[in-house]
């Protein structure tokens, strides 16, 4: 899949506004994000920031996404603990899995380990993307958020969308 | 100027705004003189209450959005000054009162007395940004920005308090709920 067609399945599921720090494995979905006009999307100093920027977003009537590689979810544990899911904020997290059977990369090999035992322990549900599986799975991210009124990550692989 | 007066001069000038108030003894003074639904209290979350408020203006363009920092919250998230410079929300301002410490956690020393936080504002793309170390000074400040296009930026030196305010019981879920109801209502 590419960039466009997976931003087109977000915005077809209703989320509008974006909001992150780049990674590699993003780097072309932001790209789509920050040039296309049917997009709004705002980049943050830091993934905590991003998280505090999409609560505010939310809380004005938007439904918000945020977009960070997985070393920024340890830049992001206050940020969910004591406040997305405190307030409950169903904010769709994108987050990219650096250290997933990845040699020479030693900083992204801890996080790229526990990455789902970190989101276990918060209790913030997580779905691991797959090519042909999209559309539903983010369907189904977009219903749990709904249910649960608290935020649910997607898991994105390098690869899945180019 | 008391911290008290200060967070006085703000609600009582901006009667139509939002507020989103740091954690700690801001949070608790505000929740303590001037409850209402246009207040977000940040419980934890250190360093946010200007993402959260930059969020919002984001989303509701038509209404004002101030954010009540302290020194110690603006120095965790200085990042954030560039951003909202970037995005330039017309409805953003942003007031920090700096008693040059930590004081709900006992009164620390911050770093915030060698930095011009409102030279940094402004550096950052703010439109407007002032130093006030005075009420009076302060009181201008804000009728100002009444006027002005933001984002505006306010560095507001205030004095360190012998005692604490009260706890605040304030409920996580109920002041998201009142404040998305304000927002959305009126």
């Amino acid at each position: 899949m590419d960039s466009k067609e997976f931003c087109g399945l977000l915005k077809e599921n209703g989320f509008d506004f974006f909001c992150g720090v780049p990674c590699s494995v993003l780097g072309l979905i932001i790209k789509y994000l920050s040039y296309n006009k049917d997009f709004q999307y705002v980049p943050a100093t830091r993934e905590d920031e991003a998280l505090g920027i999409t609560v505010g977003a939310y809380m004005g009537g938007k439904k918000p996404v945020v977009l960070m590689q997985n070393s920024g979810l340890g830049n992001s544990i206050d940020a969910l603990t004591s406040l997305v899911l405190l307030y409950r904020f169903p904010v769709l997290l994108i987050i990219s899995w650096r250290g997933y059977r990845e040699k020479g990369f030693p900083e992204h090999s801890l996080m790229g380990e526990q990455m789902q035992g970190f989101l276990k322990t918060m209790n913030i549900p997580a779905i691991v993307l797959s090519k042909n599986r999209m559309p539903k799975q983010i369907a189904d991210a977009d219903r749990m958020m709904k249910k649960l009124g608290a935020p649910v990550a997607l898991v994105l692989k390098k690869g899945i969308v180019e | 100027m008391r911290r008290r007066e200060a967070i006085e001069a703000i609600t009582g000038c901006f009667k139509e705004g939002y507020i989103i108030a740091c954690n700690g003894f801001i949070s608790r003074e505000l929740f303590n003189l001037n409850d209402r639904p246009q207040n977000f209290y940040v419980l934890g979350s250190m360093g946010l209450p200007p993402a959260i408020g930059l969020g919002v203006a984001l989303a509701k363009p038509d209404k004002r959005i101030i954010v009540v920092s302290g020194d110690g919250n603006q120095l965790m998230s200085l990042g954030t000054l560039a951003t909202i410079g970037r995005m330039s929300p017309k409805n953003f301002i942003e007031v920090v009162l700096d008693n040059e410490c930590y004081e709900t956690t006992g009164g620390q020393e911050t770093s915030s007395s060698s930095v011009k936080f409102h030279e940094l504002a402004l550096s950052s793309g703010f439109k407007r940004s002032e130093y006030v170390d005075s009420l009076d000074k302060l009181v201008t400040a804000l009728s100002k920005s009444l006027r002005s296009e933001g984002p505006i930026f306010i560095h507001a030196k205030i004095d360190k308090e012998k005692t604490s305010p009260p706890r605040a019981q304030i409920d996580p879920l109920r002041t998201k709920g009142k404040f998305m109801k304000a927002l959305a209502g009126s």
